[in-house]
């Protein structure tokens, strides 16, 4: 074995099993909320195989579960797995697939996969095989965290009085932690939230989710020429 | 009409994914598309926290749920893993209303 000049793809390998089991954490804690919000284990298995992308997932069980409904479900989990598509077009050139490979390499573009392969983007090969190692082992340790937890749950019953349902704000407020980079993102969240619980009481279930997406369209059309 | 909902929802979200291999890279000149993008999550995410703390139907209550979510704000200060976060929450509103202290 001989390191080539710009270092060894081990310690990528590394970090991206690493990054899978925190990512399996999250994917126990996924499959158990979902089966507390009246999902099947099979829906919920569904979800982690053919959707993969977590806060899409969170949404659409969460608001399935608070009777949203299917459309306002749907509608939340494309605007909010948009940005894969966005990590996609940035990604693609330096994957640069062809054939088969591209649709498989769509199903593992996340928010993991993406930022590790920017951050090892010295060399086309390194950042190729940091894309490929994250997203593999995030999806293998995602499906396997979904399944032990949607069985879990499953076998132990009655969500409100084991606290499941503060679970799920928790889970939302953990995915949006690392976002809250600035004074940007905190006013973006603070007014996302205030949409929502204004319209809360004046709307069905499902619709002040949504509305809340029109603050980001507002904040991203003024903001269009700083970011 | 839940698998309509799995099922219509993965579809879309692969799409998504699919469309940025197959879409020009140019569309990423576009700030607009970039900035609403990556702020999307950010508003829907703290629109989600707000409905699922506060949210009962249609009305707005206060119960074990918020004492669950400032929990969680207090691990996530301590910089815990989500699990942590997750299940911190859970025990915390199991706790309040296994002693009667909060619905």
């Amino acid at each position: 074995m001989t390191n080539t000049p710009e270092g060894s793809k081990r310690p990528i390998t590394t970090s991206a099993i690493g990054i899978g089991l925190a990512t399996g954490a999250y994917g126990l804690s996924f499959g158990a909320i979902s089966v507390a919000s009246g999902l099947s284990a099979l829906q919920t298995q569904t979800l982690s195989l053919l959707m993969f992308t977590g806060a899409s997932q969170f949404a659409l069980v969460g608001v399935l579960g608070a009777g949203g409904g299917v459309i306002a479900a749907v509608l939340t989990a494309w605007l909010l797995g948009a940005r894969n598509g966005l990590y996609a077009l940035h990604i693609a050139p330096t994957l640069n697939l062809r054939g088969p490979l591209k649709p498989v390499a769509a199903q593992l573009t996340i928010d993991e996969s993406t930022a590790m392969s920017i951050a090892n983007d010295h060399t086309p090969t390194h950042s190729r095989h940091a894309f490929w190692a994250t997203g593999i082992s995030v999806y293998l340790l995602w499906n396997i965290g979904t399944l032990l937890g949607a069985l879990g749950a499953s076998a132990i019953g009655d969500p409100a009085v084991l606290g499941l349902d503060a679970a799920i704000p928790a889970g939302f407020l953990a995915l949006l932690w690392p976002r809250l980079r600035d004074r940007t993102a905190w006013a973006i969240a603070a007014g996302g939230a205030t949409v929502a619980l204004v319209l809360t009481p004046l709307t069905r279930s499902g619709v002040p989710v949504l509305a809340s997406a029109l603050i980001a369209v507002f904040a991203g059309y003024h903001l269009r020429d700083r970011t | 009409m839940i698998w309509a909902a799995v099922l219509l929802g993965s579809l879309g979200c692969y799409l998504e994914k699919l469309f940025g291999f197959i879409l020009p890279p140019t569309l990423l000149d576009r700030p607009m598309i970039r900035s609403v993008a990556a702020l999307l999550p950010i508003a829907m995410l703290s629109a989600l926290v707000a409905v699922q703390t506060f949210g009962d139907g249609q009305s707005l209550v206060i119960d074990a749920r918020v004492a669950g979510v400032a929990v969680a704000v207090v691990a996530l200060l301590l910089r815990a893993p989500f699990l942590v976060v997750v299940l911190a929450a859970a025990i915390s509103a199991a706790l309040l209303r296994a002693f009667g202290v909060a619905t």
